[in-house]
């Protein structure tokens, strides 16, 4: 195995675990925080397809802003056990189960079908990720959707600013 | 194969990281004397003077003090939490020491050196990122101490760098533009030939200047351990080392901004006036090399100074006056840097 | 609504003094809103302030000068060949306005001429100096010139019962015996008769 690979298992794997505890810790600051180690071991699947770029860009925005505006909120909130509502309709769990169960079977029929290649993924390699490289294309090939998004945050912006206006 | 990374480069590279790292704790450590001894100076008092001659052990003596103080854990904290937060202030402190150029090229037993960790190539958007990451170390430890004035002090310091954070970014942009690359070893190379960048950017620079006051968390942006209102602020419930890790990783993120702010804006290593190809004929590299850390370490301890200058000199924003000057003046402002930036390099094309 | 309230007040109200200043309530213009010539005019005042003489004085190492009339500890003072002056006549204690000064007199024995000057001598003699004000008319009362006030004033102590100052503290080193001590004790005052 070379490096790449062993460090592309700890990244999944890390990844993996992690994403599973966001899920599953009691308290909402333990998941935040295993998200952003969730986010953080995203960033190093992103540096090892040497997209360097998106995996920097990936932890200032979603790791150094989005989550600690999580944090934020979710320290304000104080959220702990005895807040939750109690959780006492049997028909709720019994559809969950059921739910979980055919979303279960549906993953394991895609994952037969899939056909596995190889070389799944090009590590180490490509330039597409590469920041010059990145900007062309997205100020080339990429321009119209690239506006598209700009106006869809620029509406979300005015539409935040309208909401926060009515209630002062 | 696991082996087949070039193991000398391995070793240089360590070599290189331990270097800077213990560099960095020791100017740290002699950061908080400066930091006595200006504002004593500033006060028309000595300071401290009576650890060793001039005072000069003062800095061994408070880490004493603080490793042999009695380490507190409030009961109802959460311990993990608890310990992992100054242990992250200390360590994103440390982390953006590895894309600075500390200097040229040095050559060492038929190996040439370049005295930088890693020169990444989106080197000023990693220094972004660690900084963002910054915040957690004190939202994380406030939040563990279970304590209102700590929590305040942690929402304070979150809300303060996400606000700065933006303006900075935009400030970096404009300067982006004028340099054309995110490599900070590419962007002194350039300001060694060149102009620094300072001179290009004045406004960018001035911007990028109070946010890093703010990102630091130092004084007219101290709000986060306001120390008159929320007793201590984040670090209110920590004693011992694991306060000293709060206090110190404060400095070491002085000192790094400074190094950051000298690459930027102030030509990094680059020594103004002298010819360096000149200079090298003279001298060797190797020398040459060693008087480019120190003209770096000059400048850096100047921004340093400053940092102390202005914390004896400016009080406290008030928080709401904080929050103008972030999103209605600086934001604004840096905009319009970027825009006249921008119209300009259209305009010399 | 503000401003009419503000002519009004400046109408109908004097002012007690004629020191009062009016405050200045214009808007700020835009060089004082934009803070940074504020920032740069205060900083080269503290930059200034760094080529100020400090006028600290590290103190074991060096003393800060007493006036001459400084009134600190109290000190029992003897003659020529060592003798102690006081007679414990009590009138320093008398006149004492804390009542600080508490003493037990004893009649001098024979063959202890050395030690007292005259028949009579304090056995006990004690000042507690929290009481004390060094206000200096046990100085002023005493008819033997026994009783003065040093340069130096009390040290601090943990126990209050570390500042009541018997015969032992009080009683300045014999001239005879210990001549640099008794100089010492004696300080730099000239008139100590």
């Amino acid at each position: 195995m070379s490096v790449t690979q062993i460090l592309f298992w700890l990244l999944s794997v890390l990844a993996v675990c992690s994403a599973v505890m966001v899920v599953a810790s009691k308290s909402p600051v333990h998941s935040i925080l295993f998200l952003i180690i969730t986010f953080f071991a995203i960033s190093g699947h992103y540096i090892l397809l040497n997209a360097q770029f998106l995996a920097i860009v990936n932890i200032i925005v979603y790791a150094g802003a989005i989550m600690v505006l999580f944090l934020f909120v979710v320290m304000l909130m104080n959220l702990n056990a005895d807040s939750e509502p109690p959780q006492k309709n049997k028909y709720i769990l019994f559809g969950g189960t059921i739910a979980g169960a055919s979303l279960l079977l549906v993953l394991v029929a895609a994952l037969k079908q899939t056909v596995t290649t190889v070389q799944m993924v090009e590590t180490n390699t490509g330039n597409v990720g590469l920041i010059e490289n990145l900007g062309k294309i997205l100020f080339t090939d990429y321009v119209f959707p690239f506006e598209i998004s700009s106006v869809l945050f620029l509406s979300a912006m005015i539409g935040a600013v309208v909401i926060s206006k009515k209630e002062a | 194969m696991l082996l087949s990374i070039d193991l000398f480069l391995v070793i240089e590279k360590l070599v290189l990281i331990i270097v800077v790292v213990m560099a960095s704790l020791v100017i740290a450590m002699y950061a908080t004397f400066a930091e006595r001894k200006v504002a004593a100076i500033m006060q028309d008092r000595i300071g401290p003077n009576r650890a060793g001659p001039f005072g000069i052990l003062q800095p061994l003596a408070d880490g004493l003090k603080l490793f042999f103080k009695e380490e507190i854990i409030p009961s109802f904290s959460s311990k993990f939490l608890f310990i992992l937060g100054p242990s992250l202030a200390m360590l994103t402190a440390m982390m953006t020491s590895a894309v600075i150029p500390w200097g040229d090229t040095v050559t060492l037993f038929g190996r040439e050196i370049h005295l930088q960790i890693a020169d990444i190539n989106i080197g000023i958007l990693y220094v972004f990122g660690v900084v963002s990451m910054g915040v957690y170390g004190i939202m994380i430890g406030s939040w563990a101490s279970n304590n209102k004035f700590s929590l305040m002090g942690g929402l304070r310091a979150a809300s303060q760098i996400i606000s700065y954070e933006l303006a900075m970014g935009i400030a970096l942009i404009a300067l982006l533009m004028v340099t054309g690359t995110l490599s900070l070893r590419t962007m002194v190379i350039d300001q060694t030939d060149g102009t620094w960048n300072f001179f290009k950017q004045p406004l960018g620079f001035l911007i990028f200047l109070i946010c890093v006051f703010a990102e630091c968390n130092r004084t007219p942006f101290d709000l986060a351990e306001a120390e008159n209102e929320l007793i201590g602020g984040y670090h209110t419930e920590y004693s011992s080392m694991k306060l000293g890790f709060y206090l110190f990783a404060e400095y070491i993120n002085m000192f790094i901004s400074s190094a950051v702010m000298v690459s930027l804006f102030f030509g990094g290593y680059d020594i103004p006036i002298l010819n360096d190809a000149h200079a090298v004929e003279k001298i060797g590299q190797n020398w040459m090399a060693v008087a480019h850390i120190f003209m770096f370490l000059g400048k850096a301890f100047f921004f340093v100074f400053l940092f102390m200058w202005v914390r004896w000199t400016i009080p406290r924003f008030r928080y709401d006056q904080l929050m103008n000057l972030g999103w209605k003046v600086l934001l604004p402002l840096a905009l319009i840097n970027m825009l006249i930036t921008g119209a300009v390099i259209l305009f010399l094309q | 609504m503000r401003n009419f309230l503000l002519a009004v007040n400046t109408k109908y109200m004097k002012a007690l003094t004629n020191r009062v200043k009016e405050v200045d309530r214009r808007p700020m213009t835009l060089m004082e809103r934009a803070y940074l010539p504020a920032i740069f005019k205060g900083m080269a005042i503290t930059f200034s302030h760094m080529f100020k003489k400090a006028p600290t004085i590290s103190y074991p190492e060096k003393t800060r000068p007493f006036s001459p009339v400084f009134r600190g500890l109290h000190i029992l003072n003897r003659d020529e060949e060592g003798r102690e002056n006081c007679t414990a006549c009590g009138l320093c204690a008398v006149a004492c306005p804390a009542e600080a000064i508490t003493m037990e007199a004893a009649e001098r024995k024979p063959g202890e001429e050395n030690l007292y000057r005259e028949e009579k001598y304090a056995a006990k003699y004690e000042i507690n100096m929290l009481r004390c004000i060094f206000c200096g008319l046990c100085e002023e009362a005493c008819p033997k010139d026994a009783i003065y006030l040093s340069e130096t004033f009390a040290p601090a102590n943990f126990q209050r019962k570390g500042f009541i100052y018997g015969k032992e503290d009080l009683l300045i080193p014999n001239p005879v015996t210990e001549p640099e001590a008794y100089a010492k004790a004696k300080g730099g005052r000239v008139a100590l008769k």
